[in-house]
């Protein structure tokens, strides 16, 4: 009984080359993947994944349905897994606030969704229409209590619908939700975007329980640590609860069942983060200076790492793939070797906090701020890179 | 009892399940033939459950059973060979 | 053997209770339990295949209710078993749903979920029991609290005006409304029958005794007590106009059954609709074709 891959159903998947914005691009990833549900709230800059969802739904086959604020979307998207069909949800800053509790939920009861969160500038109302990367402690630290999310950070239209399907598998594969970090820039900015056949894109289901209903355990962690999964009518007669429960799925409330279940739901991400884990490197190993970048800032600051190389700087770039969970091994190898990190990021350094507890003193880490409004300006990264080198 | 020529009243047999009761006298009190009673004695939770003391007279509404939170009550229906054989014994 | 174990003191109704949980936490008195009961009787009666009936809940003590039954159950966050419910049903159209929660739950923090359910007409159950407080968190003002009860965040009295539930599903657009207290065994029994052989959003308030909090807050006596006002303030009127239940402090209680019309439901009104403007180009989807 293990994992479950196979190709993606031909139906939702659009092939060919488009020409897309990132919050599309969102959309064709997600019914490329199998999504089939989504349940969804307006809010600018992500309504326009909603948007094509709503159009592109009744063609394929599913569920769209505009619910009456963020919690109520998130609340529908557990049930929607529950009954096994794979669900998924956008928003940026104000509506993440709101789905905070039931992504705890999600977390304590274990159901595979996908949240996309398009950044804008925060907090509070903020700036609705121009971007930001102010969330990305929210999504790993936002709902109350210990868990483990993981978050991944697509920089273009293309990653956009690549690392949407990547979610679901993600998702699916470690019973876990997973966010999809963009932000207004890249869910705005219209690009290229190649979506191949149906037969090369590989979608993971959830691992299905196949044994005997009544010695079916909800929440006994398998080999991998994640429990088998059943749904709703197939006579399993399940409960499933937020309050901290038992491998049976009923409340217990005490310490001791405290301890085994939250240590269950962290263990499951942090002793598998090795296989989840992703970021692309480029000369890191004769760097001197490593410029850790993610989403849109990635790309501002791919100009700035060419034009200090042109100076003589030898910088390497690691663009975080996924950012939570956060590669802290990486981080603590390069900082032995290294002379400082550079953290580019559209907000007052949060990645930044990240880099420097992994990097454990052993290399200086320099922040480039920008409170949001509008990406880095590349001479501002340089600059910092050159401070950095002296 | 036998009216209307052939029909015999139903005749109830009831269980309790005394330990599970939290003594809240619904089914004492809205048993509509009296069957029941508060009893002295106390249950594993301090309670006291209810007792039967007229056997004879419950008529299978199911009453206490439908009105029970605790699911501590419940009637079976008596059937035709067991009332006779209680006719038996009572018999002098 | 225990007394309890042998086959004939097995209560009629354990296969559909988790008999591993039992007793349930739920106090001497309230009427809860009693719901419960009728509820399990109605889903007997009614001939559904129990593997497809969901029970979903919320936080308070009548959302431990799913904890206690053996149906695929659900115990979500505080609020949210409404919209919980309806990604479910959506998500399989076969399933029958069923919310069960207080009405601190589905008309107070979940107000506004339940006036959206209710307004897309949603094939889903909803069986809220009112008790009139938040029970769980130890008596407080709820918005179905009467004026003039005494409550633990309103300890001078309650001065705000309350809910009338029937009269807020029906103007949200539910398709069944009734409305009894726990004293009405058979009737209740025969509502969620209705209500689960009905497509469309059904709403049944059932009205309980809370002993340990309500009544003890109010010197109400204990749940003989409060049975017996039930039984003396509740008057049947079916198809009453909902404008008119309002429950003042020990007043009385109008119950019966006011709405029972057919209506398409949600699954209906999308299927048709894009059908209608998409021809054959649409899916359709929990229609058996």
């Amino acid at each position: 009984m293990s994992v479950r891959k196979k190709s993606a159903d031909p139906k939702g998947v659009l092939t060919g080359v488009h020409y897309l914005d990132g919050d599309y691009a969102i959309a064709e990833g997600a019914l490329a993947a199998g999504c089939r549900f989504f349940a969804g709230y307006p809010i600018t800059p992500s309504t326009e994944t909603a948007e094509r969802f709503a159009e592109r739904i009744p063609l394929v086959g599913g569920v769209f349905i505009q619910m009456e604020d963020e919690i109520a979307s998130v609340a529908a998207l557990i049930g929607a897994s529950w009954a096994g069909v794979k669900s998924m949800t956008v928003t940026s800053g104000p509506g993440f606030s709101l789905m905070m509790e039931n992504i705890g939920l999600a977390c304590m009861m274990e159901v595979p969704i996908v949240i996309a969160n398009v950044q804008r500038g925060g907090p509070s109302t903020g700036l609705p229409t121009l971007t930001g990367q102010g969330d990305m402690m929210q999504v790993r630290w936002g709902s109350h209590g210990d868990y483990e999310i993981i978050a991944l950070s697509p920089d273009s239209p293309q990653e956009c619908f690549d690392l949407t399907i990547k979610a679901f598998n993600l998702s699916e594969m470690y019973r876990v939700p997973v966010f999809i970090m963009t932000d207004e820039c890249v869910g705005h900015m219209h690009e290229k975007v190649v979506i191949p056949p149906a037969e090369e894109i590989e979608i993971v289901e959830r691992k299905w329980y196949e044994g005997p209903k009544d010695k079916y355990l909800p929440y006994k962690p398998d080999v991998d640590l994640v429990p088998f999964m059943v749904k709703a009518g197939d006579g399993y007669r399940f409960h499933t609860t937020g309050l901290t429960h038992d491998e049976r799925g009923y409340p217990v409330i005490n310490a001791e069942c405290q301890n085994w279940c939250v240590r269950h739901i962290c263990d499951k991400i942090r002793l598998n983060a090795d296989k989840i884990i992703e970021y692309r490197e480029d000369e890191t190993d004769t760097a001197e200076i490593v410029v850790v970048s993610y989403g849109i800032t990635s790309r501002v600051a791919w100009k700035a790492i060419q034009d200090a190389r042109k100076a003589g700087i030898k910088v390497g770039s690691l663009r975080l793939i996924t950012v939570w969970p956060f590669p802290e091994k990486k981080i603590e190898e390069l900082a032995g070797k290294i002379k400082a990190f550079v953290v580019p990021e559209i907000n007052l350094g949060q990645i930044k906090r990240e880099v420097e507890r992994a990097a454990k003193g052993k290399a200086p880490v320099y922040p480039v701020s920008h409170c949001g409004g509008w990406v880095h300006n590349p001479n501002d990264i340089l600059k910092v890179i050159k401070e950095a080198a002296k | 009892m036998i009216y209307f020529g052939e029909l015999k009243a139903k005749k109830g047999l009831i269980h309790i399940n005394k330990d599970r009761c939290k003594g809240c006298g619904f089914c004492v009190e809205y048993c509509p033939r009296d069957v029941l009673e508060m009893s002295e004695e106390f249950n594993i939770k301090g309670y006291h459950p209810p007792r039967v003391i007229n056997p004879d007279k419950c008529c299978y509404c199911q009453l206490c059973e439908a009105i029970c939170p605790e699911f501590a009550i419940f009637v079976t229906l008596k059937e035709e060979e067991e009332r006779e054989r209680e006719k038996e014994i009572s018999r002098p | 053997m225990k007394p309890e174990d042998r086959l004939e003191e097995k209560h009629p109704m354990e296969e559909f209770l988790r008999m591993d949980r039992m007793p349930h936490i739920w106090c001497s008195g309230c009427g809860i339990g009693i719901v419960v009961t009728s509820f399990i009787e109605a889903l007997q009666k009614s001939g559904l295949d129990p593997d497809k009936v969901c029970v979903v809940s919320g936080i308070g003590c009548t959302g431990r209710v799913a904890g206690y039954l053996r149906l695929d159950s659900f115990h979500t966050t505080h609020g949210r078993p409404v919209p919980f419910a309806t990604g479910l049903k959506l998500a399989n159209p076969e399933l029958k749903v069923v919310v069960f929660s207080g009405d601190g739950d589905i008309v107070g923090i979940g107000g506004n979920h339940f006036i959206h359910a209710a307004r897309r007409n949603m094939d889903l159950v909803v069986i809220c029991v009112n008790n009139f407080n938040y029970a769980m968190t130890g008596g407080q003002v709820a918005a179905t609290s009467p004026i003039g009860a005494n409550l633990s965040t309103a300890p001078y009295g309650n001065f705000e005006y309350p809910f009338n539930l029937p009269y807020l599903a029906e103007a949200s657009g539910a398709t069944y409304v009734a409305r009894w207290t726990c004293l009405h065994i058979r009737r209740v029994t025969k509502s969620i029958q209705e209500a689960l052989q009905k497509r469309g959003f059904s709403f049944i308030e059932v009205i309980t005794p809370c002993v340990t909090l309500y009544a003890r807050r109010n010197r109400l006596g204990d749940g003989l007590n409060l049975l017996r006002y039930y039984y003396e303030n509740s008057e049947i009127r079916h198809g009453a106009d909902t404008r008119t239940l309002d429950i003042g402090y020990q007043g009385k209680i109008i119950v019966g059954k006011f709405v029972d019309i057919e209506k398409p439901t949600f699954l209906d009104c999308m299927n048709n609709h894009l059908r209608k403007v998409l021809g054959n180009k649409y899916q359709p989807w929990g229609v058996k074709s």
